[in-house]
């Protein structure tokens, strides 16, 4: 615990302030919050009632219009929504509003093939990006900062969403995306870049290339890195922070809730605090379903409160974490929840990118080549997470030609790579090399070392 | 006119080479010539052997992946050029070597050249023609 006032930054060049994009809503008192958060939960079920999804779902639980909804308790009548409802709700039976109000789409590829899908109005995409740039002020980023987008564009929701956060805060956005090390470092240095978007594999792997692309820290006035896509320890933060000179945030977000923006850390960085007038937060029993009070580590549950299109009730995130119980010495009163601690399912994430098991089963179970048992291994490779793919050659496809073997391990690495967008290495094994399971097949191995 | 080659998958694991070797042995089987083609992460291990059968046999029953390769051998002399002159042979012809490989016998002053081609009965036609000696059962048999 340390007092306001007395904080320890890691970049003390440069002057920290605890600045407010919207300081009224940021301050917000309970008093005004709960009323709020009402109102806005009963529009939000009076939108989800326009969709054959939760109409038919709400009317069971005997919820017909949003007046049933008269205190902040009976979000408790409210079934909890999943991803198997957003895949089963594919393509349109979440969307709650004319497609013609539609103005974008995000989908996120699906275990079994089917994606999900997230509508936004004109209005939704406003308020993402209001969400964004009040998230990134909090860490004192402002319209002078040179703020470089190093996560996916695209699909993806990591990239157009700081993109469009840091325009409208009016900071210079340099929308290079990911990857391209030399590149990274040579707008880095040339247009003085002060704020990086990241994962935290990528920021500890680019320090690493500092050398041979003969950048050195001087020539660079980096400040701050948002750090975020993949859950990481305090450990991963310190290490960032040490060996690039800069303060890093977390953030957290899914594409369920837009994308980032839902939950970030202020220049305390004592946990990220979620925007609560525009999601309910709620940390639940993931096995017994029952709300958990503060401080007790659960999964995290969202009801979105400001979405038209695509609006969700109790949605059930799979990630865990816990509520902080004291207050932030920011005055921001939205509460904050801890670092992500793991997950309720099997959900990997491979170098910032979301993937399950079952995805690379699928694509192995169609290639005739090979067998059907196979093994997962994830390792990291300098800072980055390298992800082997073992599988078992069928015997009698095999014919003695080496050609062949890496033509089939070409096309497995191919099929995998379009399916979970990450390039894995295949590894080809001997039949019933692998390890066989007769109850629940342990078929992931992780060996990334957590920092 | 034409011999057969063991092919055996491997996998990057220590020791699995001697695993064959032992099973080969345990089944009297001889191992005349022998090369692996490696890989990142997997080799494929070649060789002719004087009982392909028994050993094919063998090593599927204790699961290996293995198959038989028609592949080609010569004589030539054990000596500067011996090589060579093959190759002339069949470079003018345009015939490809998909891989090769060769001992020296021990009780002769002859090497014995194993070759894979594309196209097995085009070598062999183009070999027999230009009058080089092409071994039968016999390199089974050294």
């Amino acid at each position: 615990m340390f007092a306001a006032g007395i904080i320890n930054f890691r970049h003390n060049k440069y002057k920290m302030q605890n600045t407010f994009w919207n300081e009224n809503i940021e301050t917000i008192g309970k008093e005004q919050l709960q009323p709020l958060q009402l109102k806005l939960l009963k529009d939000t079920v009076s939108a989800a009632l326009k969709t054959s999804f939760y109409k038919n779902r709400l009317y069971r639980s005997g919820i017909k219009s949003p007046d049933d909804i008269k205190t902040l308790g009976d979000l408790n009548k409210i079934p909890f929504t999943t991803k198997d409802d957003l895949r089963e709700a594919y393509p349109s039976g979440l969307l709650s509003t004319s497609s013609d109000d539609v103005i974008r789409i995000h989908t996120s590829s699906g275990t079994t093939g089917t994606p999900t899908v997230i509508y936004h109005t004109k209005e939704d995409l406003d308020n993402w990006t209001e969400l964004v740039a009040r998230s990134i002020v909090a860490t004192g980023f402002s319209r002078s900062d040179i703020f470089q987008n190093m996560m996916s564009y695209g699909l993806f929701t990591g990239g157009l969403g700081l993109h469009y956060g840091a325009e409208r805060v009016g900071a210079t956005v340099i929308p290079i995306g990911a990857g391209n090390t030399k590149r990274q470092l040579q707008l880095m240095r040339d247009f003085k870049t002060t704020t990086i978007h990241i994962t935290p594999s990528y920021a500890l792997h680019i320090h690493s290339k500092f050398k041979e692309n003969n950048i050195k820290r001087g020539d660079l006035c980096l400040k701050r890195a948002f750090i975020g896509a993949e859950p990481h320890s305090e450990n991963t933060r310190k290490k960032i922070e040490e060996i690039l000179e800069i303060d890093a945030y977390n953030s957290y977000g899914l594409s369920e809730m837009n994308g980032p923006g839902v939950s970030f850390e202020c220049i305390y960085k004592r946990g990220m605090h979620t925007w609560e007038d525009s999601y309910i937060l709620e940390i639940v029993d993931p096995v017994t379903q029952e709300p958990l009070c503060e401080g007790k580590e659960g999964e995290i549950v969202f009801t979105t409160l400001r979405r038209k299109a695509t609006p969700l009730l109790r949605y059930r995130t799979r990630d865990l974490a816990f509520v902080y119980k004291d207050s932030c010495p920011c005055r921001r009163t939205h509460r904050r929840i801890s670092r992500i601690t793991g997950r309720t399912d099997d959900m990997l994430i491979v170098n910032g990118v979301n993937m399950f098991p079952s995805q690379i089963e699928e694509v192995i179970m169609r290639i005739p080549e090979v067998g059907t048992n196979y093994q997962v291994q994830l390792e990291k490779d300098g800072a980055l997470d390298r992800l082997i793919v073992k599988v078992e050659i069928y015997s009698k496809m095999f014919t003695g030609n080496v050609k062949e073997l890496d033509n089939l391990k070409e096309k497995i690495k191919e099929e995998l790579r379009a399916s979970i967008i990450i390039h894995p290495v295949v590894e080809l094994h001997e039949p019933g090399s692998l390890p066989v399971f007769e109850g629940k097949a342990k078929r992931v191995i992780d060996l990334r070392v957590k920092i | 006119m034409k011999l057969t080659q063991i092919s055996v998958f491997l996998e990057n694991r220590k020791g699995r080479l001697h695993e064959v070797c032992v099973l080969l042995s345990e089944n009297r089987v001889n191992i005349r010539a022998l090369t692996i083609a490696e890989s990142e992460d997997f080799g494929i291990l070649r060789m002719v052997v004087d009982r392909p059968d028994s050993a094919l046999q063998a090593l599927k029953k204790n699961g290996f992946s293995a198959q038989l390769t028609d592949v080609v051998a010569i004589e030539v002399d054990d000596e500067p050029g011996g090589l060579a002159k093959i190759l002339k042979v069949l470079t003018d012809k345009n015939i490809n070597i998909e891989y090769m490989y060769a001992f020296v016998e021990k009780l002769s002053d002859k090497a014995v050249l194993v070759f894979r081609f594309e196209d097995t009965d085009l070598a062999v036609k183009v070999l027999k023609g230009s009058g080089i000696k092409i071994l039968r059962k016999e390199v089974e048999e050294i």
